[in-house]
């Protein structure tokens, strides 16, 4: 057989069909049958017909949201400042805003949590406010990579150009500024919408698990080794990245988002 | 009106310094703290290095140190082996191909990390394997190996695509030519797709908590066992200290290497 080129990456195929592919099959299995292997749809309707259940996701859309807005008002004017070579011109301040995110996160996350216990703030009494802190401290590195980038491409003259033809700096913002860094904006804000959905660790530690998040959510049926349940829920997770994904893409062009490049 | 730039600029530094300091704030609360003896974060009972000897002296969270390096590093290797390869040979094949294999590639990217541990889980379980290294492996190149892929990638698209063929025209093997021609022009995607990888499986607490052996601890199961229940160890801050220097370290020699090279570029384009 002669050698091709293309055979290089069939480990890699194999690789991704094995353990990537084919244990989505295995969720989607499970999430249909019950404990004995029977089709069934019951934890479909399980999950629609238990107010808990819904309230759960609801719960958790409203932190998302909510974290995505906090982290994109912060990260939005610090990325613009950090852009701007009249305020900063180094790129080590840059890498400073982003390096938390290579600290252990369970360290970061418990460090936040004894922090505002310290200050005061108790994680029992206030489970809303500080999951909802510990939250933005997570994910707001996450908003200013991708946010700093698209401003550094930003078309300068156009801002010029709008100032030229009299817009005021309120209108040059809304009309050209926020529109040129739309990619930016919709890249950042899919880097912490769906992993906050998603995240366990940072609600349970800082509300003392008073507030449960649908990640969360999902581990507790499965260690109680409830798994056609718990991969019914995973499956509506994995279909709500779906749907995220095209929403993003159809804003956006930048497919990957500022997470595949460490720099 | 003369002084309003001044001012601008004041307010922008300083929003920059305060969220700057209110990110690193827990951090260096830890790292206050770590050098004082008291066992309760926030109280200060004088200098004292003894917590950084507690952290030498505490075998189970050394043990978790090195298994989190040693899992880091094995994983970070693996994925990049078949992340260039994965990379290389999709780049060299018919268009159907490549987009099937692109499209694989999005989804541990897009995917919440509960959902690949939970659906790795579901398979192990379902094929009766018992975890061990070997499970716990395969779920930290799962989670990097679509990383180095895409590092590899651009550099592949930007590499000029008849070199390998002029090397084959000037005699040499096919593999002589992807090792001598090919991964020169790739190598620094490998590099960052490996650092990348390093960093995410260095950080990950989900798919290790699902995946590992249950007497395996890393430096996340370590401290999250102990942290749902009580405040974090006082030995953990001395911890938190040292690694705060070295991901500090690391930073600061990256940007400096990469700024010396975007200055070395300039100048040569200016020649």
């Amino acid at each position: 057989m002669k050698f091709k080129r293309k055979y290089l990456s069939f480990p890699y195929v194999l690789f991704l069909i094995c353990f990537i592919i084919i244990p989505v099959f295995f969720i989607i299995y499970y999430a249909f049958t019950n404990k004995g292997g029977a089709f069934t749809f019951d934890n479909l309707l399980k999950f629609f017909s238990d107010s808990t259940n819904v309230n759960v996701l609801l719960i958790s859309f409203v932190y998302a949201i909510l974290n995505t807005v906090i982290c994109l008002l912060i990260g939005y004017p610090l990325a613009m400042i950090l852009a701007n070579k009249n305020y900063n011109r180094s790129s080590v301040m840059v890498m400073l805003f982003v390096m938390p995110m290579w600290i252990n996160f369970i360290i970061r996350t418990s460090a936040t949590r004894d922090v505002l216990n310290w200050i005061g703030i108790s994680t029992g009494a206030n489970s809303g406010l500080t999951t909802m802190i510990g939250l933005v401290y997570n994910y707001l590195p996450f908003v200013i990579l991708p946010l700093y980038s698209t401003m550094l491409k930003m078309d300068k003259s156009q801002i010029e150009a709008s100032a030229d033809l009299g817009a005021n700096r309120f209108v040059t913002f809304f009309k050209v500024i926020i529109p040129m860094t739309m990619p930016g904006i919709v890249s950042a804000a899919t880097m912490v919408f769906m992993p906050t959905l998603s995240s366990y660790v940072i609600s349970d530690i800082l509300s003392e698990y008073n507030v449960v998040l649908f990640g969360s959510y999902i581990d507790l049926y499965f260690n109680q080794a409830d798994w056609n349940f718990g991969s019914l829920m995973a499956l509506i997770m994995l279909l709500l990245i779906g749907i995220s994904v095209f929403i993003s893409r159809k804003f956006s062009k930048d497919e990957t988002g500022g997470r595949t490049s460490l720099w | 009106m003369v002084k309003r730039p001044n001012t601008r600029k004041i307010v922008a530094k300083s929003y920059l310094y305060l969220i700057l300091f209110l990110m690193y704030l827990p951090i260096l609360v830890l790292i206050v703290f770590s050098f004082t003896k008291s066992v309760e974060l926030g109280v200060w009972t004088g200098f004292s290095l003894q917590l950084y000897k507690d952290l030498f002296a505490n075998d189970s969270l050394m043990k978790a140190i090195g298994n989190t390096v040693l899992i880091a590093f094995v994983s970070a290797v693996v994925s990049t082996l078949l992340g260039t390869m994965g990379a290389v040979g999709t780049f060299y094949a018919r268009r159907r191909y490549k987009k099937a294999v692109e499209t694989a590639t999005q989804l541990p990217v897009v995917n919440a990390e509960i959902v690949m541990a939970l659906s790795l889980a579901v398979l192990f379980k379902s094929l009766n394997l018992s975890y061990t290294f070997w499970t716990l492996l395969i779920g930290h190149v799962v989670l990097t190996v679509a990383f180095v892929y895409l590092n590899v990638k651009p550099k592949l698209v930007q590499m000029d695509a008849s070199i390998y063929e002029a090397a084959l025209d000037l005699g040499a093997t096919p593999w002589y030519a992807l090792f001598k021609v090919v991964l020169p022009e790739i190598l620094p995607g490998i590099f960052s797709g490996f650092l990348l990888s390093i960093t995410l499986s260095l950080d990950d607490f989900v798919i290790t908590q699902y995946l590992k052996e249950p007497s395996f601890e890393t430096i996340s199961t370590y401290i999250q066992k102990i942290v749902v229940k009580h405040p974090i160890p006082p030995e953990v801050r001395a911890l938190s200290t040292i690694l705060f220097l070295v991901v500090l370290g690391a930073v600061i020699a990256i940007t400096v290497y990469n700024n010396k090279k975007a200055t070395k570029v300039a100048t040569m384009r200016r020649k």
